[in-house]
């Protein structure tokens, strides 16, 4: 083994094609979410947190220097006294949202998710899980939904949070579910840890009748070839795989399972032991410890032995990039994930 | 209780007893029979290892029952080693990872504050939690929120596990105040083994009016009433042989009469 520089980067003094010849594109750091021509609607969560407290005086906002990155600047718009600027101090700002829920109000603490699961772990664990208080925890650019490189991409975050006893762990899909889960969990009394989609978010369960539950996993289209298992923005990917996969004759049903923990064993066995579907999971993070593995073990404390496949970001720190080019390199895009199920029922 | 397990965090305890003896019996606002009243002071102990000692002062309050003393750290008792808030009424907190309660401190202050709820909160940390860059973080909060009813107390006993806190990162007495003061907070140090100054430290404390959170940072001294654990070199964990124990208890009573 030799020490030296990360060899899986290409080193400087290689010549690369340049960015046009690749049909490289760039994209904002604080794009939304590409919608790819879906409608979309503005700031869901800070909407839906600004309704919410019309009702309930006990719901107050906190940030980190990320209210305007978080949607939450609606809420400090509206209620400006009940908007907490914590400043760049993470450990600061769950610690206070935990004193604050002490003192019987239910905070929503919001940052980047990179910033909550790997800088304010700590903090999250004793004053907050271990109490059980009612703190959510509301967290933009998780995943891989930025291209600012590892700095920012939570490619872990729901692996971090699934390890923490009392801790529910959600990672909603478009504009229609975090508007009812926002709802959901300020009702919810223990703590939450909410994944975000923010800015111009898509709007894509609304047309399928959807509505959220908390812990329930739910069937947004039937099939009998291929079963999804997906949650997140992955959902809508997989609806539009599923579309694509349609033409060629090949039937894919989608359940989408917004609560990672606790995670709907019941609805997700009994859906894969129907039999003779292909099971693929589909997340927006790494391939260690999300959605997919908290599926297989799942499926496997039950005794549910179907064919299995992953759609995942690999166990990597990612590059940095335009995000539609990141999804495609990574297999989170609808032409990767239709290539690959493809193959993976010709296997 | 330390006697039951023979060792402990006993330097400590002995060294901050006077330091919660003020808090407990002349500046904190509490009913005894009902742990939660909302009109309470809350103290927020960071440092869940003095736990021995505030279990003592809550005894000595009448928030605990007195012979819930001998179950002290062991199985299926109300009294764990390091003090959690699910086990104990009380414990305002569960602390022990350090670094942890001046900010939690910062939240209750402010819900007291939407509430109109004029109970000081006062969070006990120590000075190895000066390394703690948490801690700063709540130090900047609380300034920024000009939280007046928050109260800061420092056991500055220059102990840490590994050795003098000096030695590692705090910048110790005589200077500690003035790193307070130049982040926003009424800060002042005192002997914390003089009760007269500490008491003087908190009515001070309690009656500013300017909007500032307030610090009292009290020098204590480890193992403070017995002279024999006074001298020992390590301080961090105590182990007190046997025979000690009737040594220790026959000082302090020599010493501190009722």
């Amino acid at each position: 083994m030799t020490i030296g520089p990360n060899s899986r980067r290409t080193p400087a003094h290689i010549a690369r094609p340049k960015p046009a010849e690749r049909g490289a594109r760039t994209s904002a750091m604080i794009a939304s979410l590409d919608a790819e021509g879906r409608d979309t609607i503005a700031a869901p969560f800070g909407h839906a947190l600004v309704d919410l407290a019309k009702t309930r005086s006990d719901i107050v906002g906190l940030t980190a220097d990320l209210g305007k990155y978080t949607d939450l600047h609606i809420f400090a718009q509206a209620y400006p006294d009940r908007f907490y600027q914590m400043g760049m101090a993470e450990a600061l700002l769950m610690s206070a949202a935990a004193g604050m829920a002490r003192e019987g109000f239910t905070p929503f603490a919001t940052t980047y998710a990179v910033f909550a699961s790997r800088r304010a772990y700590d903090f999250i664990v004793m004053a907050i899980a271990e109490e059980n208080l009612p703190v959510k925890i509301v967290c933009a650019l998780p995943g891989l939904t930025t291209g600012y490189g590892p700095s920012h991409q939570a490619t872990e975050d729901l692996a971090i949070m699934r390890g923490m006893p009392n801790m529910t762990v959600l990672d909603p899909c478009d504009a229609v579910e975090t508007d009812q889960a926002t709802r959901a969990i300020a009702d919810y009394p223990g703590p939450v840890y909410m994944r975000l989609l923010r800015g111009k978010v898509p709007n894509v369960l609304g047309e399928y009748g959807y509505q959220f539950e908390l812990g329930k996993a739910k069937e947004i289209r039937p099939g009998n070839d291929v079963l999804f298992i997906s949650s997140g923005f992955m959902t809508m990917r997989c609806l539009d795989a599923a579309a694509a996969l349609e033409k060629d004759g090949v039937s894919c049903a989608v359940l989408h399972s917004p609560t990672i923990k606790p995670l709907d064993e019941a609805t997700i066995c009994a859906e894969a032991a129907k039999g003779g579907r292909l099971v693929v999971t589909a997340e927006n993070h790494s391939i260690t410890g999300g959605l997919g593995e908290a599926v297989a073990g799942a499926l496997a404390r039950n005794q549910v032995h179907v064919p299995f496949r992953q759609v995942a970001l690999p166990d990597e720190f990612l590059d940095a990039g335009a995000l539609p080019s990141l999804h495609d390199q990574y297999g989170l895009s609808v032409a990767s994930i239709t290539t690959r199920v493809k193959g993976w029922l010709n296997d | 209780m330390g006697e039951v397990q023979g060792q402990g965090y006993i330097g400590q305890a002995l060294g901050s007893a006077d330091v919660l003896a003020v808090s407990y019996f002349h500046a904190m606002r509490y009913r005894p029979g009902d742990p939660d009243w909302e009109g309470r002071d809350r103290f927020l102990l960071s440092i869940g290892h003095y736990a021995i000692a505030l279990y003592a002062a809550m005894i000595e309050a009448g928030i605990l029952p007195e012979d819930e003393i001998e179950t002290y750290g062991m199985d299926d008792s109300r009294l764990p080693m390091s003090g959690m808030a699910a086990y104990t009424p009380g414990m305002e907190i569960t602390g022990g990872s350090l670094g942890h309660g001046l900010g939690i401190a910062v939240g209750m202050a402010l819900g007291l504050k939407r509430k109109k709820n004029d109970a000081f909160v006062y969070n006990m940390l120590s000075d190895g939690e000066l390394g703690e860059g948490s801690t700063w973080e709540a130090v900047m909060g609380a300034a920024a929120w000009k939280l007046d009813n928050l109260i800061a107390i420092v056991d500055f006993n220059n102990q840490q596990a590994d050795g003098p806190t000096m030695d590692a990162l705090a910048t110790g007495p005589g200077t500690e105040a003035a790193k307070w003061q130049a982040f926003g907070w009424h800060a002042e140090e005192v002997d914390g083994n003089d009760i007269a100054a500490v008491v003087a430290a908190f009515d001070r404390a309690r009656n500013l009016t300017d909007p500032k959170p307030r610090a009292i940072i009290c020098n204590t001294k480890m193992c403070k009433g017995v002279p024999f654990l006074e001298e020992r070199e390590i301080t961090h964990f105590v182990r007190v042989e046997p025979e000690e124990w009737a040594k220790a208890l026959a000082h302090l009573d020599t010493e501190m009469p009722e």
